[in-house]
């Protein structure tokens, strides 16, 4: 249960400004309120530097010369100033907070939109875990950085800037001594970039691992607790937690690492200016009056200095949150409408597969193709059972008619179209699937079983669930409208296929494709889906996955899948008489007699002894 | 209605007890999640009261050195200068590493609490039951262990940094103040009112704001990752459309409710600058005027000014650390929810130990109904001998799968006792339970990692060659060894490739390998094909031999195996008998019998 790490190492992909002006786009639509704040915020800040100045302005004036009039237009202008910052401060945020939450909503749609489209086949690559940290933690990173890590960083900078045009003008030598010293700041602030980000993003990754093992953990809460395995399952779980506790670590140590430059250089450079300062006072190139200035002023630009720690932290942070975020956005959306749609003008549903070849985008080279040259035509109206072993592509090969995957090579089409040819609403309008394991949205049953057509009557809603046999969701506490799957009431493995199986019915297609729709069935519930069944398949071309003769007695014509092609397509009886590997996969009946007899003769068989003796 | 666990959970209007007893819930977590690490947090206090002091010494310093070290200087004489340089180098490298120092302190205290609490909330959620899980929801347990867990990390990481330094630094300079002037020191006092009932109002909004937050989080999570779970149908049904349309609104939900969140901390955190900046030119002005009277000095005058400066300078670093405390502090709530829900199937206190068990299994006055006025099974008494091979028979929905899931403790019953060879079950080692009786169920669950990895959960310390032959066993060898790195293939990679039916197969091979006493099988043969599920039956043939086994089986060929037959209807046993017997008789298994026999031509 190691789970998968990250799916790509840390891309060296052109450094962090590069990743973070991919988000713009995205931010585009608020930046003119976020220039809006950064202007806020500089003026907030000038605001602050103003402060000082008024009140050194007061101290050389009216407290020398004891004129205590003179004091209430002082103490006016440090309380307009004072009232000024409060409402730049506020303006800031009001500028920037509410714009940034709405780039994250729009990030978050953009992503979860993305996922969606992607196909089946990126799916099984990614882990949901991974997914989630992406559209959760990611983007709620992005959105701070946006609005208050960029605002202060620039506004940060800017500052730091004017304080030291300040400094200079107050002594050129002591303002460039300053500059100097803080140049071992920059080289470290880069060699930081590079440390961190990797630490930054491992600890990501390491995250949505995690995430990945807690989802885990929840879906197979059953096996877990069938083995008494909980125990076993937290070892791992905490070990992987362990591993991101050590990368937050490393993280943090990097972290101090930087701090501890950021605090010892400019203290080293205020003891440095004080013996120069003084020193220079002394030989009279600098006034007392300047030195005061001078360190009053390099005292307002520490804590910018100070904040670029953390904010190039989280810039970095950010920086690794973008390229997660754009992984996905990136990846290939290989399944995607036509330029030039065509359309079924009338269907008819004639489904056929033309040397149809697939295979699965990571099977090593060695691994011949699963679909590996498939031809079967299924005439409008016919009922065609898909026959072969267990992992012989059956699955697969249905899932190439919706789409969910790509044939790798042939074609599959609808009534003389390419299926790549109709835009996949159309083609998935025309063909509808009922899977194995049967997937019911937090909903209720009407919605479920409406889904691929929410327009229509209650009539028609009526047929699907009496075709499906589930009439049962009458009994439901509320009927109809009962809510069912993870946020509603649990109904069992046969339940939720007659569900699935309405839901497939009740989307009236051109053509129905049924994997395996009635293995969680009791024979005489199976029985009667399959009486009800014949109704409809009977003007509905149909291909239908069967491991049962019963199910198999549903369809015209048997199509049997062995080694990647279909070889051999016929009536069941002339399957079973010409085809010794059919006969193998589908035929129980002679064992069945033959052991029933053998009870029925036979003494008591073994089993029976043992009985008696316990 | 209570707030007991994770009940009322999504409510926004708890009554004030409700909502106290929520925090008093939240904050004895907290304190039980801190005091494995009460040293290193004193020595993390230690570390952060001497930085402070290097840090706020460093002003006091400059002054020194232009009040003293100049004259001194101009007088020839550079000991003064040279000795305040030096100090301050001194303090500037003590105070810069300790706070490097501090930095890995507090991450690694952060780090160590978040440990344990992911491993509490992961360990309570295996132990609380299904029944819990059922109604909760996965991803309302992965919202906890993720977006909630992240709220609190980002306390932990800055908050509790700002908060220490920020509160260390207000009370020196609050001390420094008063000594020195006592009228300043009023009008700090006096600032301290409006930033109480500004902090007070704060906390009041933000507490329920943050809930919110909480709440609408993990409805996105919820939805996100049903959408993830079930992409297959998601496409086939072309619901991407009406899903987008439902994401978009619960983004949009969030959304709201973290700028309401952000819009309480846009009034809050400008309204102390607005206090701070009053109570300066409050100072300005008392001490102006005394100043101008010849009251007091102006250097104290500057002095004063700066320390209300500096007094408030913090306070948007202690308004940021609020911040976060409310979210975090909403998010433990919803943890300590789930922490506080009281398994429905509890570890025995005092667990009987069962080293090797016959497999006997009893039920003794059985009655189980999921709630109250629900009964699905009637009382109801069975014995199963050891080594007995039992079918279980009867429509959906008939009371089968409970019955399996009482033997297998997932449920305890609500009436009665069920007891492995006269041990009650609620009173067996959790250890030995699970050791002797193995439940497999229809979903064959798979875990991300190896094919040989999901075999050896059965029993995790199998060599090689015993998961091999458990594969062997049930006919899995084969598909396996076809696969791209044959046992060390990842099934998370190749998902898409492992098919339902193979999916089974492996699970046989876990309850295989496991070699339990008393195996249950529900449903556990549906996805196979003919050819595979005559090789598990010659396994189970073998295999159930000399084990007790309950098979819930639709395919009535499994039941040929049994060597008695229960047939369930409404959740009571209406025919109890060998199969023969049974199927030479006129009752609903006979029925049954025949209507599968006609299935098969």
């Amino acid at each position: 249960m190691s789970s998968g790490t990250a799916q790509s190492s840390p891309r060296k992909s052109g450094g962090t400004f590069t990743a973070l002006r991919r988000l713009y786009p995205y931010a585009k639509p608020a930046m003119p309120r976020i220039y809006l704040g950064m202007l806020a915020a500089l003026l907030a800040g000038v605001v602050a530097l103003l402060i000082p100045q008024v009140l050194k302005s007061l101290v050389d004036g009216p407290l020398q010369s004891g004129d205590s009039a003179q004091i209430w237009p002082a103490f006016a202008i440090v309380l307009a100033l004072g009232i000024l910052e409060a409402i730049m401060i506020a303006l800031r945020r009001f500028f920037v907070l509410t714009p940034g939450t709405h780039i994250e909503a729009r990030m978050r749609n953009a992503l979860y939109m993305k996922l969606q489209n992607l196909p089946v086949g990126f799916h099984d690559r990614w882990p949901s875990g991974q997914l989630l940290s992406r559209a959760v933690s990611d983007l709620n990173l992005i959105r701070r950085w946006l609005s208050f890590g960029t605002v202060l960083l620039v506004v940060n900078v800017l500052t730091i800037v004017i304080g030291f045009v300040f400094l200079v003008n107050i002594s050129w030598m002591l303002g460039v001594l300053f500059m100097v010293c803080s140049i071992p700041l920059w080289i470290y602030g880069y060699l930081f970039e590079n440390k961190y980000s990797v630490v930054a993003r491992r600890s990501q990754d390491q995250a949505g691992d995690l995430a990945t093992t807690v989802e885990e953990s929840v879906h197979g809460i059953r096996v877990l607790k069938a083995f008494g395995r909980g125990k076993h399952a937290l070892q791992n779980f905490a070990s992987q937690a362990e591993e991101l506790r050590g990368t937050e670590i490393e993280k943090a140590k990097a972290i101090a690492g930087i701090w501890l430059w950021l605090l010892l250089v400019p203290d080293v450079t205020f003891a440095l200016c004080l013996l120069a300062g003084v020193w220079l006072t002394a030989n009279g190139q600098m006034t007392a009056g300047d030195l005061v200035a001078f360190f009053a002023t390099a005292t307002v630009l520490r804590w910018p200095v100070e904040s670029i720690g953390f904010l190039l932290s989280m810039t970095f942070d950010t920086r690794t949150a973008a390229d997660r975020f754009f992984e996905v956005m990136d990846s290939d959306d290989t399944v995607i409408d036509p330029v030039k749609p065509k359309t079924v003008a009338n269907p008819q549903g004639r489904l056929v597969f033309d040397d149809v070849h697939f295979r699965y985008q990571d099977s090593p080279e060695r691994v011949p193709d699963l679909i590996d040259g498939v031809d079967l035509a299924i005439e409008p109206g016919e009922t065609m059972a898909l026959v072969g072993l267990t992992g012989s592509g059956k699955s697969t090969l249905t899932a190439l008619t919706t789409r969910l995957y790509d044939v790798t090579g042939g074609s599959i089409t609808v009534d003389g179209v390419d299926v790549r040819d109709l835009t996949l609403l159309d083609l998935r309008t025309l063909l509808a699937m009922a899977f194995e394991d049967a997937t019911l949205f937090s909903a209720s049953v009407r919605e479920n079983v409406l889904l691929g057509r929410p327009d229509a009557s209650e009539a028609e809603l009526a047929e699907a669930l009496d075709i499906a046999q589930a009439a049962f969701v009458y009994d439901l506490p509320e009927g109809l409208d009962t809510r069912v799957g993870e946020e509603g009431l649990s109904l069992s493995g046969g339940q939720r296929q007659r569900l699935a199986l309405a839901r497939a019915v009740a989307a009236k297609p051109s053509v129905l494709v049924l994997d395996d729709p009635l293995s969680a069935l009791d024979v005489d519930t199976e029985a009667l889906v399959e009486a009800a069944l014949r109704r409809i398949l009977a003007s509905t071309t149909a291909l239908i996955v069967a491991h049962r003769p019963s199910t198999v007695m549903l369809a015209d014509r048997v199509a049997l899948l062995e080694g990647g092609k279909v070889t051999a397509v016929g009536r069941h009886s002339e399957l079973l008489a010409s085809s010794e590997h059919y006969r193998f996969v589908i035929s129980s009946l002679e064992d069945e007699e033959k052991r029933e007899s053998a009870e029925r003769s036979s003494a008591p068989a073994h089993k029976t002894v043992e009985t008696g003796l316990s | 209605m209570s707030v007991a666990g994770v009940e009322g959970e999504e409510r926004n209007d708890y009554t004030k007890l409700e909502s106290k007893q929520i925090r008093q819930r939240s904050l004895k977590l907290l304190g039980s999640l801190i005091r494995p690490v009460r040293a290193r947090v004193v020595l993390t206090m230690i570390v952060v009261v001497i930085s402070t002091a290097a840090q706020v010494a460093g002003p006091a310093l400059i002054a020194f050195g232009i009040d003293r070290g100049l004259p001194a200087l101009l007088a020839g004489d550079w000991l003064p200068l040279a000795g305040t340089v030096v100090v301050y180098l001194v303090t500037g490298v003590i105070g810069a590493t300790l706070i490097a120092w501090y930095t890995v302190l507090t991450a690694r205290i952060s780090q160590a609490i978040l440990f344990d609490l992911r491993k509490r909330v992961f360990l309570h959620t295996q132990r609380l039951s299904l029944e819990f899980h059922e109604s909760y929801t996965s991803g309302r347990i992965i919202a906890r262990q993720t977006s909630d867990l992240d709220a609190i990390r980002e306390l932990l990481d800055s908050g509790i940094n700002q908060l220490v330094q920020g509160l260390l630094y207000m009370v020196f300079v609050a001390i420094a103040l008063i000594s020195l002037d006592w009228v300043s020191g009023l009008v700090l006092f006096g600032a301290l009112i409006p930033l109480g009932l500004l902090t007070r109002w704060f906390q009041v909004r933000s507490q329920s704001v943050f809930r919110d937050t909480r709440t609408a989080s993990a409805k996105l999570i919820v939805q996100f990752v049903e959408t993830m779970t079930g992409i297959r149908a998601v496409k086939a049904f072309r619901k991407e459309k009406r899903n987008q349309a439902v994401f978009g609104g619960l983004v949009e939900d969030y959304r709201a409710a973290n700028g309401k969140a952000i819009g309480l901390f846009g009034i809050f955190d400008p309204g102390l600058v607005l206090i701070g900046n009053v109570a300066l030119a409050a100072v300005l002005l008392l001490g102006g005027l005394r100043v101008a009277s010849g009251g007091i000095e102006i250097g104290v005058l500057l002095a004063t000014l700066l320390y209300t400066r500096q007094f408030f300078a913090p306070a948007e670093e202690m308004a940021m650390f609020y911040n976060s405390y409310q979210s975090a502090a909403a998010a433990l709530e919803k943890i300590s929810g789930v922490l506080e829900e009281k398994p429905s199937v509890p570890d025995p206190t005092r667990p009987i130990d069962l080293r090797k068990a016959q497999g006997r299994v009893s039920f003794d006055g059985v009655e189980f109904a999921y709630k109250t006025d629900r009964i699905v099974l009637p009382e109801f008494d069975l014995e199963i001998p050891a080594g007995q091979t039992i079918a279980l028979v009867g429509s959906t929905g008939a009371g089968k799968s409970t019955l399996a899931k009482l033997i297998s403790r997932f449920y305890d019953p609500s009436r009665g006792r069920v007891a492995l060879d006269g041990v009650d079950l609620r009173q067996l080692h959790p250890k030995d339970l699970r050791r002797a009786i193995v439940m497999v169920t229809q979903e064959a669950y798979l875990f991300s990692g190896t094919v040989a990895d999901n075999i050896a959960l059965g029993k995790p310390d199998a060599t090689r060659d015993e998961i091999i032959g458990a594969a062997r066993a049930v006919g899995a060898h084969e598909f396996i060894e076809s696969l791209p790195n044959g046992y060390d293939t990842d099934v998370n990679k190749r998902g898409g490739r492992v098919s339902a039916g193979q999916r089974q197969l492996l699970s046989f091979a876990r309850a295989f390998i496991a070699d339990p006493v008393v195996l249950i099988l529900d449903e556990a043969t549906a996805s196979l094909d003919i050819p595979s599920e005559r090789l598990v039956q010659e396994g189970l043939q073998t295999l159930l031999a000399d084990r007790t086994a309950v098979i819930i089986a639709h395919r009535l060929s499994t039941v040929a195996i049994a060597d008695r037959v229960l047939v369930m209807e409404h959740g009571r046993i209406v025919e109890d008998g060998t199969p023969r017997d049974l199927i030479a008789g006129t009752g609903r298994f006979a029925q049954l019998h025949a209507a599968w026999r006609d299935s098969l031509v």
